[in-house]
């Protein structure tokens, strides 16, 4: 595997091994993928650079109207803080569910993001947060849609030789708004999605005002049902609305038959129903 | 590369290969067999350790990772030949059969119980939900937990 593990002190320090290595060198935080993927011959890099003790990358806080969540920060500790159960529980919900203990203890949110999987529970939520990400490389800093870290399944936009990710940040939800995580396994612990949902709702006077729909994996990547939350803005969403948008949301995944997953057909029939259920849970607790 | 690490209680250091993964540093270099490899993919728990008292998956941990930190394997749960009152409490409730789980099983226990001393059976549950039994059926470990929480006060 690799003949070489560092630690540096600062992202600056990252960024000038990651240089220095000249593609030879990944950046590594958890390592709950990478090391697997270097295992199994996927990953070639000879350098791993351990970002885990950088000072300041470890905080989840709320500032300046975001709730901030560092690339140190584990699954375990989202799915534990109160910020994140209060402000944006879809997040708690998704990264409680990633594999088992011992893999969120040591597994990042960042971590899933960058591995750019379409099932990455925690990266689901993301899209429905409506997160951005904030990447560094030699030219600065600049803040990414969430989105447009996705090129395809395992995928990132982000140039793994040269750029990291330091920071996820998205709008805390107030009064009227509220999520909900949905995910049906083969098991109820350690196992991937078959499918998973996480749907966010703002209310206005009994009308929805937004709705986020995201789905995985049904698509290369994270999925958003644009057609279902289409339908249910400006509209009271009861349970005839609802099962109206979920029936657009199963129409408009495009699973694959999977081994692993299960068929198409199934699939897209179960997304049907998640979203419904999903949905119906965050507009009742969206309501005053 | 050098390790350092202070391992069930007492300082380490051994001499390891940059990629070398936790659990072969505690079992090849250290002679610690007590942690069992047994998907080596981070998936069954059997190489479950705690590192500053959190449980990770060992057989897929870079061991540098473990440099300065606080490392607890099965060898260091029981003090002075008397067994820890989980350990005891597993084989009071013969919650081992073939036993090669019981040590990651043992660990995770120890984790949940030394942050949450009066666990809910949903609790319980939980906690181990990252680690695999082939044998029992997971109810006596269950009882065990339980019991040893209760023993524990």
């Amino acid at each position: 595997m690799w003949q070489n593990y560092l630690f540096p002190a600062t992202v600056q320090e990252a960024l000038e091994l990651l240089a220095h290595h000249g593609g030879q060198a990944r950046i590594i935080a958890g390592g709950t993928d990478l090391v697997l993927q270097s295992q199994r011959g996927q990953c070639a890099a000879t350098v791993m650079i351990d970002i885990t003790r950088i000072p300041g990358l470890d905080a989840i806080e709320e500032r300046d109207g975001y709730i901030t969540i560092g690339c140190q920060v584990t699954h375990a500790r989202i799915a534990a803080s109160p910020l994140i159960r209060q402000k944006a529980e879809v997040l708690a919900l998704a990264c409680g569910s990633v594999g088992g203990p011992q893999t969120r203890n040591v597994g990042t949110l960042v971590g899933n993001v960058v591995n750019a999987l379409p099932a990455a529970d925690g990266a689901v939520a993301l899209f429905a947060l409506e997160a951005e990400v904030e990447m560094v490389d030699a030219s600065g800093r600049r803040w990414l849609p969430i989105a447009e870290m996705y090129a395809g399944v395992g995928e990132c936009t982000i140039n793994p030789c040269a750029q990291l990710v330091t920071t996820v940040r998205f709008r805390p939800l107030s009064d009227g708004w509220a999520s909900a995580y949905q995910r049906l396994a083969n098991r109820k612990a350690l196992a991937l999605p078959i499918l998973n949902t996480a749907v966010v709702v703002g209310l206005e006077d009994g009308v929805c005002r937004e709705v986020r729909i995201a789905i995985g994996p049904v698509a290369p990547t994270p999925f958003r049902a644009r057609e279902a939350e289409a339908a249910l803005v400006g509209q009271t969403p009861d349970a005839e609305a609802i099962v109206r948008a979920a029936r657009l949301a199963a129409d408009a995944a495009d699973p694959r038959d999977s081994i692993l997953r299960g068929s198409r057909d199934y699939r897209k029939a179960m997304v049907e129903v998640l979203v419904r259920r999903a949905l119906t849970e965050a507009v009742t607790k969206a309501m005053p | 590369m050098l390790l350092k690490m202070t391992l069930n209680g007492e300082p380490v250091s051994v001499e390891i290969e940059p990629d070398d993964l936790l659990a072969q540093v505690l079992r090849d270099k250290l002679g610690l067999i007590g942690t069992k490899i047994g998907c080596g993919e981070g998936e069954c728990g059997a190489c479950t350790v705690l590192v500053d008292g959190v449980a990770v998956t060992s057989c897929i941990y870079p061991a540098m990772k473990a440099h300065g930190r606080r490392v607890e394997t099965i060898e260091g749960v029981a003090k002075d030949h008397e067994l820890h009152v989980i350990q005891q409490a597993f084989v009071d409730h013969a919650a081992a059969q073939c036993g090669y789980c019981t040590p990651g099983f043992i660990m995770a226990a120890k984790a949940l119980l030394d942050t949450n001393s009066h666990p809910t059976r949903e609790e319980i549950v939980a906690g181990i939900s990252g680690n695999l039994c082939r044998c029992t059926g997971y109810y006596q470990i269950v009882e065990a937990i339980e019991d040893a929480a209760r023993r524990m006060g």
